[in-house]
């Protein structure tokens, strides 16, 4: 029995590392101390109520927020842990299948638990406040969706120490991520931990279609919809059509090891590239999915920092839909290498290109919105003025691995780690920082400290010139991505120290920021009137942060930049109000349906990981009582009286 | 949101035989094509004809059994999306294959 109980152990937790010790020890620590904190302040009850069971759009950003930080240190450590590999080759820091591991889950985490999370934040607080709803569409789906992407993160996260990490890489190429050579539990994580978080983005990306396309304020036209909107508008489209994809093909890769097909495998008749066909098929569209965000984030900022309406209004929308469309006819650049027709390559590379064109219209929109503008140097502005030199030289970069005959030069080295790097992090990173510097208000009330900001934002911006312009040159001498040594006389360890110095730098910005945060809890300045930035659209037409109907009038729109125009006719004395009576609102009520339903998704992925049936049935069975429930209940909405909207703003400061 | 009418407009979402027509025909296309394969039944050209036309079948079940295509207010979503769908969904079949052919 204790033999029994022995082998289990060692085979169930991972072992033998002390790196992984360490984790086990702060995972404990950590899971006490929020328990005592929790018991000791009485806050149970209170993280029920307000959190755990919110159906509000705003508290929802805010969990996204949180839990996307928590990745993005994550997997900045697991960089930081590559980066002292490579600087010193040869000291075995970390073994072959220690970096093996890491580098998988450093990029899975970073696009999936990280970027994905921290655009759906913004989508949230943001997107119903700018259409001036109350709330999003389906608001129960959307906490579902939350606690679905919770529930996957999760399940990806523990298998550090229990089971073992999927170390494929990113996207688990097969044969090497089929049973035959990657037996054990670590890819079926990685398969489960996406596919539960999977469901929980598609839904998000219908959810925020349907609001977007239905809950506009009264007057507001598509084309009068704020571009932070209509880029949401084009992620989502793309959320819908690509992810069904990645569902697919992850779901056919573990029929392929649970099952033994051969979907993947050569043996039974399959072909592997037909994976990476597939898989890209959602890949290449889920990076615009992350990116495309970003340009709207840009948009709002550099028309309110320049003080301008955004230049080519109408240019904007058709890039950005554009792009949406194009962005699934690129996907086989991706693997030029694999061999194939040259019609094919001239196809795709031509494709990859054209797409090129959209985004360098709206670079053109941003110079020419700040051309002549009375631009000030907020943080918000910094970041988008230090993206687009950044993604410019990202985006050209990326035209040059698009020339196919090159690209069998490029394929897979350094080069090709710092081009996505850089718009990944220059375009993505950069942005959604951006975004958060400028609706951090909105969401809590205060602005983040500018002088701890700056050093942040200085630390992080010559840390990425420093680690990924090496790369460049590294890719040029030889170096290919995924070594975890490699030999002095490479001649590759100078600049590879280089790089490692650079990883530290946005290690320290990272520091920065989170002190930052920390100190502007206690002493930023606090935003009493809504509107610090002095924005244009409707979400700075209400008090931050915003109370939990949003509008206690639903805005009526007349213009793109609707607050703007308000303020103007304030300004000269032409603003007629509309006296419109206040109606009780109706709002949803909240539930613990979406948090329990993901816990026996939890269990029975963590089921399916291990094989072990009885407990993906369990989970499973979970699910659908869940569904049942929901389903019968009719209890799920209320009216909020007229006398407490009348309160609540009072207490704003706003009389109605 | 403003008015309470989110139980009222139920019924027009199809009726519960409707719904049991689309299941038990969305069963029976994807039985049929596990049957001939397993079976050996057919094989070559023959076979992987009638699983795309099962497969396209069972894209008209599911578009009209359980995603309602004909109903809604505004229909011009609808056709603009089904067009978008299936630019894509020709871009995966097609394009596969396309990129395939030259890779066995």
């Amino acid at each position: 029995m204790w033999e029994n109980i022995k082998s289990f152990a060692s085979t169930f937790f991972v072992t033998g590392d002390p790196l992984i010790y360490g984790a086990d020890v702060s995972i404990v620590l950590t899971m006490f101390a929020i328990v005592f904190v929790l018991t000791k302040y009485q806050k149970w009850g209170w993280l029920w109520r307000e959190w755990l069971t919110t159906v509000d759009h705003k508290k929802i950003g805010i969990m996204y927020l949180i839990a996307s930080l928590l990745m993005l240190f994550r997997g900045g450590v697991d960089a930081l842990l590559m980066r002292l590999q490579l600087a010193f080759p040869n000291i075995e820091f970390l073994h072959s299948d220690h970096y093996n591991a890491i580098f998988t889950t450093h990029g899975t985490i970073m696009i999936l638990f990280m970027a994905m999370p921290m655009m759906f934040a913004l989508f949230n607080i943001v997107v119903p406040l700018q259409l001036g709803a109350r709330d999003v569409a389906y608001p129960f789906l959307n906490a579902l969706s939350f606690w679905l992407f919770m529930a996957g993160a999760m399940l990806f996260n523990i298998s550090f120490v229990i089971g073992g990490s999927p170390d494929t890489g990113w996207l688990a190429y097969p044969p090497l991520s089929g049973i035959e050579f990657s037996p054990g539990p670590g890819q079926n994580f990685y398969i489960w931990g996406i596919q539960i978080s999977g469901i929980g983005s598609l839904a998000t990306g219908i959810n925020f279609l349907v609001t977007i396309l239905k809950m506009r304020a009264p007057g507001m036209k598509l084309m009068k919809m704020p571009l932070f909107s209509w880029s949401v508008l084009s992620s989502c489209v793309m959320i819908i059509f690509a992810f069904p994809i990645l569902t697919v093909t992850l779901a056919l890769l573990f029929i392929d090891r649970f099952l033994g097909a051969h979907f993947f495998t050569m043996a039974g008749g399959g072909n592997p590239m037909m994976y990476l066909n597939l898989i890209w098929m959602w890949g290449h569209p889920e990076v615009y999915i992350v990116v495309v965000p970003a340009f709207g984030i840009f948009s709002e900022i550099v028309a309110t920092f320049s003080k301008k309406v955004i230049f080519g209004y109408k240019s904007m929308v058709i890039a950005l839909m554009t792009i949406a469309v194009a962005s699934f006819f690129t996907w086989a650049h991706h693997f030029f290498t694999m061999g194939t027709d040259a019609s094919v390559i001239a196809f795709f590379a031509i494709s990859t290109m054209v797409i090129a064109i959209p985004t360098g219209v709206k670079v053109f929109n941003w110079l020419f919105t700040m051309f002549r503008g009375r631009i000030s140097f907020q943080q918000p502005m910094l970041w988008t003025i230090a993206f687009i030199p950044c993604f410019l030289v990202g985006g050209a970069t990326g035209v040059m691995l698009a020339v196919a005959p090159a690209d069998y030069q490029y394929h897979n080295s350094y080069f090709l780690i710092a081009h996505f790097h850089q718009v990944l992090i220059g375009g993505v990173v950069f942005g959604y920082l951006a975004g958060i510097y400028y609706w951090w208000p909105k969401m809590f009330g205060f602005k983040l400290d500018e002088r701890l900001g700056k050093w942040g934002f200085w630390l992080w911006n010559i840390g990425f010139y420093v680690c990924f312009m090496p790369q460049y040159a590294l890719g040029f001498m030889g170096m290919t991505r995924r070594y975890y040594t490699y030999g002095w006389d490479m001649g590759w360890a100078p600049l590879n120290l280089v790089s490692t110095v650079g990883a530290f730098l946005m290690g320290a910005g990272f520091i920065f920021q989170v002190w930052q945060i920390a100190y502007s809890i206690k002493h930023g300045e606090r935003d009493k009137t809504g509107d610090p930035w002095n924005g244009r659209t409707l979400e700075w037409s209400i008090p931050s942060p915003a109370p939990m109907y949003n509008f206690a009038i639903e805005p009526r729109v007349k213009e793109a930049d609707d607050w703007w125009r308000i303020k103007q006719e304030k300004a000269n004395g032409t603003y007629q109000e509309e006296k419109i009576e206040l109606e009780p609102i109706h709002m949803p009520k909240n539930s613990g349906i979406p948090i329990i339903m993901s816990g026996f998704w939890f269990i029975a992925g963590f089921g399916f990981t291990f094989e072990w049936v009885w407990m993906a049935v369990i989970g499973l069975i979970g699910v659908a009582a869940c569904m049942w429930a929901r389903s019968f209940d009719y209890d799920t909405d209320y009216y909020i009286p007229v006398d407490e909207i009348k309160r609540t703003e009072a207490s704003l400061g706003r009389g109605v | 949101m403003s008015h309470h009418d989110n139980h009222v407009h139920s019924e027009n979402h199809g009726s519960l035989k409707s719904y049991v027509i689309g299941f038990v025909l969305s069963i029976v296309l994807t039985i049929i094509p596990l049957v001939l394969v397993m079976n050996n039944v057919m094989s070559g050209g023959p076979l992987v004809i009638t699983i795309m036309v099962m497969a396209v079948l069972q894209l008209f079940v599911q578009l009209f059994f359980f995603m309602h295509i004909r109903e809604g207010e505004k229909p011009r979503y609808n056709v603009q999306a089904l067009i978008l769908g299936a630019v894509i969904v020709f871009t995966i079949v097609a394009g596969s294959m396309w990129i395939m052919t030259f890779n066995i």
